[in-house]
């Protein structure tokens, strides 16, 4: 992945008239893996935008009666042990995915660790070293384990904080419908996801900075902020949906886990890692093996295609 | 090169105060007051004042600190919340050891797996073979170790009854011949969570290996090798492989950090009495020296897995050797 970061001479045959993010399209398009997986993304994902409006039952309610059944025509992938639709549980539990893959890449990936990069690049000094030693702080510390710590210590405080805001606000129904939980979810893991947006860029911009459209560009007395944002921006651009592609995979998991461990995002909202944690008893999976396999099977197939897409898109970045 | 290693040395013990403190403010601030976890049933204000006097959590946070981190300094991290009487240290070193060994076996086998498949897939570059050995690497890394967990534990120990269900038995038992001849064999208690472990962790070995082996194959060298006359098999073995596998030593850090993190639930999962295992209970029953012990004990152990790779990358390989054109 840095290597391929790293080399950035983008081999670049530019036809007249096309655009190159439309040559990289095309040759992704190519790739019938590359469409596959993207194909995979897509489904999952727009299970979980459509959510509330294919999914044939409330993914909240309960029916003791209709428990633990085995996948039927009434119930596709069967009902958890309180009776809850696993074919709703499983779109909902897309629509979890969805919001904290794209907040934390929004907050985590594109804002802090763009701006935090092409900063310490271009500025370099102390505002290079200051932000690239918090860098290795953070990617030095056991991601995982700071992270239950950090929602386990802190997931009580924050619904705390929710509700003085509700109060104060006037606005309602933020805690009851889980808000809370997200916003640690997805604070947390942006805490510790930008690090690697950070390093790349900064490493590419170090590069293009002695570069002489840069220092033309400086001698035309161009402000920093506009050196960064009209210059430097747009040479780092495929770099960011690089390091986008490849850290979906791992926003994605680390929620699961955080999820599994009851740290994560708070019952009764639907999350793979809440409907894993159901079926992992070996007990449970012997008597009821599909409260295991359906989240397995969606949470595999997701992860198999951010990591195929990620590749192909590499390759069709670098001219392949 | 020595300047750098003691300025990479002088970086840990930094690293380490900022991680104990930022966790210290966080068991100190989190729900649940310490006290009463470490008071139990007793409700009684008075013994409530005692512990709290005691423990010293009547004392300003930086105080706090400031004693934890002069007696932790000499290996003392105070005693357990949950489970009275017993120091930390005595508490977690022995389930150290326990993860130690199974993750170091772990380490040993992702790399014995890992770098034949890469070889071997790059020897097959161009056929269907080849990315269909990476695909399945792939796969096998997407697949979540809370979902491979159990079904494994399911065929092999209540089906099959091959396996036991979880637990730790060491890495050899001995393994009789008419009561006579003793054989150490692997303890099967490790081979579904080696299994768990090291899953994930071929396909970034392999890729490794794979991408550099194809580049070293068209190396200067290479081509001498091949041009004097060499066997293809002593080209391979005598001039691609040495060089195709130094850029591992820059994964064993990543390699290493998965299987850490992956302790967490491959233990608590099969319930091996390890660090991570402990480590979840410490968090979940919130016994806040313990978690402060063993949070402040991994980032101390990746830090210096970070840093040894990379001083070993620089050793194996002098072309990049950090400082070396300076000095």
């Amino acid at each position: 992945m840095t290597a391929a970061a790293q080399d950035v001479e983008v081999r670049r045959v530019r036809p007249e008239g096309q655009s190159e993010w439309r040559l990289v399209w095309n040759r992704l398009r190519r790739k019938k893996i590359a469409m596959i997986s993207l194909g995979v993304i897509i489904l999952i994902y727009g299970l979980g935008i459509l959510a509330p409006f294919l999914a044939p039952y409330s993914y909240t309610a309960t029916n003791l009666n209709e428990g633990l059944q085995g996948p039927s025509w009434v119930h596709w992938f069967g009902t958890d042990t309180l009776g809850r639709d696993m074919l709703s549980r499983t779109m909902f539990s897309a629509r979890t995915t969805l919001i904290v893959t794209t907040t934390v890449v929004l907050s985590g990936s594109l804002v802090i660790g763009n701006a935090l990069g092409l900063l310490a690049g271009y500025r370099g000094g102390w505002v290079d070293g200051l932000i690239m030693r918090i860098g290795d702080i953070f990617s030095s510390l056991p991601a995982l384990i700071m992270l239950i710590l950090i929602n386990a210590t802190l997931g009580v405080r924050v619904i705390d904080g929710v509700r003085a805001f509700e109060d104060t606000s006037g606005i309602h129904g933020l805690v009851a419908s889980g808000a809370p939980s997200y916003l640690l979810v997805f604070g947390a893991l942006s805490l510790f996801f930008w690090v690697g947006t950070a390093r790349i860029i900064r490493a590419q911009v170090l590069q293009l900075r002695e570069r002489d459209f840069i220092l033309a560009a400086e001698a035309l007395g161009a402000t920093p902020r506009r050196v960064i944002t009209h210059h430097l921006l747009p040479n780092v651009s495929f770099l960011i949906i690089l390091e986008i592609s490849a850290t979906l995979g791992g926003i994605a998991g680390s929620e699961i886990v955080l999820t599994w461990f009851g740290v994560g995002v708070q019952p009764p909202a639907a999350s793979f890692g809440a409907m894993l944690f159901e079926g992992s008893g070996v007990r449970t999976f012997q008597t009821h093996p599909h409260l295991l396999l359906v989240p397995g099977a969606f949470v595999t197939a997701l992860l198999f295609a951010f990591n195929l897409f990620g590749d192909a898109l590499n390759d069709a970045l670098h001219g392949r | 090169m020595g300047a750098y290693v003691i300025r990479r040395l002088l970086w840990l013990p930094v690293i380490l105060v900022i991680v104990s403190f930022s966790t210290f403010a966080l068991a100190r601030y989190g729900p649940g007051d310490p006290v009463s976890v470490a008071a139990g049933q007793v409700r009684d204000p008075v013994v409530l004042a005692q512990i709290r006097a005691d423990r010293g959590f009547d004392l300003p946070i930086t105080t706090q600190y400031y004693r934890w981190l002069t007696k932790a300094v000499r290996g003392d991290f105070g005693e357990s919340f949950i489970q009275r009487g017993y120091s930390v240290s005595e508490l977690l070193f022995p389930r150290m050891w326990i993860s130690a060994q199974l993750g170091f076996v772990a380490l040993l086998i992702v790399f014995a797996v890992g770098i034949p498949l890469g070889l071997l897939a790059a020897r097959l570059a161009g056929t269907w073979l080849d990315p269909a050995i990476i695909g399945t690497l792939l796969f096998l890394q997407a697949v979540p170790v809370l979902v491979v967990i159990p079904p494994l534990v399911w065929l092999f120990a209540v089906q099959l009854h091959w396996l036991p269900a979880g637990g730790w038995g060491g890495i050899f038992s001995i393994w009789w011949i008419a009561d006579v001849i003793a054989i150490p064999i692997p303890d099967p208690h490790l081979y579904i969570p080696l299994v768990a472990f090291t899953l994930p962790g071929f396909v970034g070995v392999a890729r490794l290996v794979r991408v550099t082996a194809l580049e070293v194959n068209t190396e200067d060298y290479v081509r001498t090798a091949r041009a004097k006359g060499l066997a293809e098999s002593t080209v391979q073995f005598r001039h691609v492989l040495p060089n195709s596998l130094l850029p591992l030593v820059t994964v064993v850090g990543f390699a290493l950090s998965g299987i850490i993190e992956g302790a967490l639930f491959v233990e608590t999962l099969l319930g091996i009495n390890g660090i991570g295992r402990f480590t979840f209970q410490a968090v979940t029953s919130r016994d806040y020296d313990v978690i402060l012990a063993s949070t402040v004990i991994f980032s101390a152990v990746f830090v210096l897995c970070n840093l040894a790779a990379e001083l070993a990358y620089g050793w194996v390989d002098p072309r990049i050797r950090v400082g070396a054109s300076h000095s």
